[in-house]
């Protein structure tokens, strides 16, 4: 009977190589790493600062060939999954992309990331080249283990000046405003609020700066230092409540669930009058700025803070958002990759060249001392107001799903989503957050 | 060396050589069984991927068996694979007998309606994603306002939307292979039928339905133990939303993964995943009956 057998075990191959080959998703290793085994390699995201970072690499292979650096770009969300299969994996970039927090953490406790202290000690013109509220974000248990690398990001209200003037209303600045401007857009025909909801994170936004307004720093402080029951602060479900009355009132595009981030759909419906205010990293201006440069430039995106919510503990000044991107350089590296890594950090990272192409491109440099160029550029209303923001915020808080631990991060943006549409209540959000604490 | 009848005939009684079959063995071994044995291991452990693999006895399968997503989950992909069946599996025979005719219009007809499966996942999801769009999409580009639904974002609407744009991209190749099977009906039957005065109906539930048992098998195995494995498309068309509404089996497994850093539970659930597909594999293979080992494996 070899026949029978063979013939259920091809069956079975086929059935197992179906299930299998979803095993092959998102791993497919690291690829097109040309280039010797020893040449430094760097892995970039595609997007805004794309090519700010290309010139940098550039200019310095052209002056360090003997320290070249290989760079490698990628889309957010992909590189977030293969960055970290590949560190896991041993076959990680010298140069290793992020955002700081408990992301960055989860790098230093499986030893994956080199401490930079020394290099930092005896480097003061890199260390004094920061804002200093920057600077923090890479710092863990006292050790440097990365250093801010483009521009400061805090979350920015944008609102579309015409449609504001259309119906005669002003920006708001408390939540009462807010939630009275929902109406009146609505009986025009306009949706109060993009969201690119689909991507989850834009949700994130609302709740980040709700709970700030109205619990101050110290609500989300204590969930980041996982103290027990931390998302029962009062301010949390105050926050979520106040998002389902917004959701409710109609506050949120339709199909706002529908609608993903990454292609920025969301900035469209701003600038083409569809939705009349978005909540939005200050990373956005930079695509609006290259996509709706009529828009930018005649002045009809306009600004503000989050509004404050009465009653609120939060200073309104208090800022979230990412304070930067960061390098770490990879404790795998070999010796020489790690040198023609610091020598860069050192010497070719934020040179005047490369300041003044991140201005150009619609951002602000975390360096310090650039006040002058920021009031030469076209953006100068725009920039000097994000750095101005960033500078003088009592508070920084970094985006939560990077601050967190990957494992609560993903379970917050999933509840989140489910708030949102309405599918769990805010008691039901606190107590399942409630239960990833230490995870 | 000739071979004697004798010899050629007892081959043919018992089948080809199981040799033959050894090199793919080999590669199921290394590539299938081996990494499939690496995820057993990993489901009793607790790793994030990057620092040390630790075991951890039964807690990962604990987390993913008590987890209402997982059930969650269960439920979407058993919802996605009835659907998707009862969908494409009537339209591929029907296309597939029409399209087994020899006329040229019918040719031309074959290539346009196989045209969606030369597109990858990933473009036929983004596609779909941007004429879906409730604010810029094919509604409000034609200006045909029931058009606009919010397709992508409706918890009710979206499981259907998906079902419809896997069945657009998957009915060509089952397509294929009905038409291939109805080809090896041999002209006979319909000779002999029609002169016994069957009509077109009666012949098609006669002899066509019949003869295409083992393609229907096949075609419907594919079919069912296929849809455990739709990821790329519904990962780039809704990413499992909204909420956990289109967050499939595999979709879990590779969020779990790699988004929550849980390589423990998301082995776990690869093992349920492989288990599922083998058991539902052998059923349908029992549903073909005593003698399918006689089946020419059509199309297959």
């Amino acid at each position: 009977m070899v026949k029978l057998t063979l013939r259920s075990a091809a069956i079975a191959v086929t059935a197992a190589a179906v299930s299998l080959s979803l095993a092959a998703c998102g791993s497919s290793g690291p690829a097109g790493s040309a280039g010797n085994a020893d040449s430094t390699t760097m892995w970039g995201l595609t997007g805004g600062n794309q090519p700010v970072l290309q010139k940098s690499i550039d200019a310095w292979n052209k002056a360090h060939p003997d320290e070249a650096i290989k760079l490698d770009f990628f889309a957010n969300d992909a590189y977030k999954t293969k960055v970290r299969t590949a560190v896991g994996a041993g076959q990680g970039p010298t140069f290793i992309y992020g955002w700081g927090g408990g992301v960055l953490k989860s790098y230093v406790d499986s030893g994956q990331v080199a401490d930079m202290s020394d290099f930092i000690g005896s480097n003061p013109d890199v260390k004094s080249r920061y804002l200093p509220s920057v600077l923090k974000n890479g710092v863990i248990n006292g050790k440097t283990y990365a250093l801010p690398n483009n521009n400061v990001q805090p979350v920015v209200l944008y609102f579309n000046k015409e449609i504001f003037d259309k119906i005669g209303a002003q920006a708001p600045k408390t939540w009462d405003e807010l939630m009275a401007l929902v109406p009146k857009f609505k009986a025009a025909g306009i949706a109060p609020f993009s969201l690119g909801g689909q991507s989850k994170w834009p949700d994130l936004m609302w709740l980040e700066y709700l709970v700030e307004r109205i619990g101050g720093p110290d609500a989300f402080a204590n969930i980041a230092a996982n103290k027990p029951g931390a998302w029962s602060d009062p301010a949390v479900k105050e926050a979520l409540t106040k998002i389902q009355e917004l959701v409710d009132a109609g506050g949120f595009v339709n199909g706002f669930s529908s609608i993903a981030a990454d292609s920025n759909a969301d900035q469209a419906l701003l600038y083409t009058g569809k939705a009349a205010m978005i909540l939005q990293g200050g990373w956005i201006y930079q695509g609006m700025k290259k996509d709706a440069a009529d828009f930018v430039k005649s002045g009809k995106l306009g600004y503000i803070t989050f509004p404050s919510v009465s009653g609120g503990k939060g200073d309104p000044a208090n800022v979230v958002g990412n304070p930067s991107n960061f390098w770490s350089i990879s404790s795998k590296a070999t010796d020489s990759q790690k040198k023609a890594a610091l020598d860069y950090v050192k010497s070719g990272m934020f040179t005047d060249a490369d300041t003044q192409a991140l201005i150009d491109s619609g951002a602000v440099p975390v360096t310090t001392g650039i006040e002058s160029k920021l009031a030469a550029s076209p953006d100068k209303d725009f920039l000097s107001y994000v750095y101005g923001m960033a500078k003088n915020a009592p508070s920084f808080t970094l985006s939560w799903d990077q601050a967190l631990s990957p494992a609560q991060g993903d379970a917050m943006l999933a509840n989140l989503d489910q708030i949102f549409l309405k599918k769990i209540s805010p008691d039901q959000f606190v107590t399942t957050m409630n239960a990833t604490i230490g995870k | 060396m000739s071979i004697s009848t004798g010899s050629s005939r007892r081959v043919l009684e018992k089948g080809p050589s199981g040799w033959l079959a050894a090199p793919a063995l080999v590669f199921f071994l290394l590539f299938a069984i081996l990494p499939l044995l690496g995820v057993l291991f990993l489901s009793f452990t607790k790793w994030d991927g990057l620092g040390e693999i630790k075991l951890d006895g039964l807690s990962s399968w604990t987390t993913v068996l008590t987890d209402p997503v997982t059930g969650n989950a269960l439920l979407v992909t058993a919802k996605i694979m009835f659907f998707s069946f009862i969908v494409q599996a009537p339209i591929s025979l029907l296309l597939g007998v029409f399209t087994s005719a020899s006329q040229k219009y019918r040719a031309a007809l074959a290539v346009l309606y196989f045209v969606p499966l030369l597109l990858s996942s990933a473009a036929v999801a983004i596609a779909y994603k941007a004429l879906l769009d409730p604010n810029f999409g094919l509604g409000p580009g034609l200006g045909l306002p029931f058009l606009a639904q919010d397709w992508l974002g409706n918890s009710d609407l979206v499981l259907f939307v998906v079902v419809f744009v896997i069945a657009w991209q998957f009915v060509p190749f089952h397509t294929l292979i009905y038409q291939g099977g109805v080809r090896q009906i041999p002209a006979s039957l319909y000779e002999a039928a029609q002169i016994d005065g069957a009509g077109r109906m009666q012949q098609f539930f006669a002899i066509t339905l019949p003869q295409l048992k083992y393609t229907i098998i096949t075609s419907s195995t594919l079919m069912v133990v296929g849809s455990l494995a739709y990821f790329d498309l519904v990962f780039v068309l809704t990413g499992g939303g909204p909420g956990y509404a289109t967050r499939l089996l595999p979709l879990h497994m590779y969020l779990t993964g790699f988004k929550a850093n849980d390589m423990g539970a998301a082995s776990a659930l690869g093992v349920i995943l492989v288990v599922i597909g083998l058991a539902l594999a052998l059923i349908l293979q029992r549903l073909g009956g005593k003698n399918r080992n006689a089946s020419q494996l059509e199309g297959a």
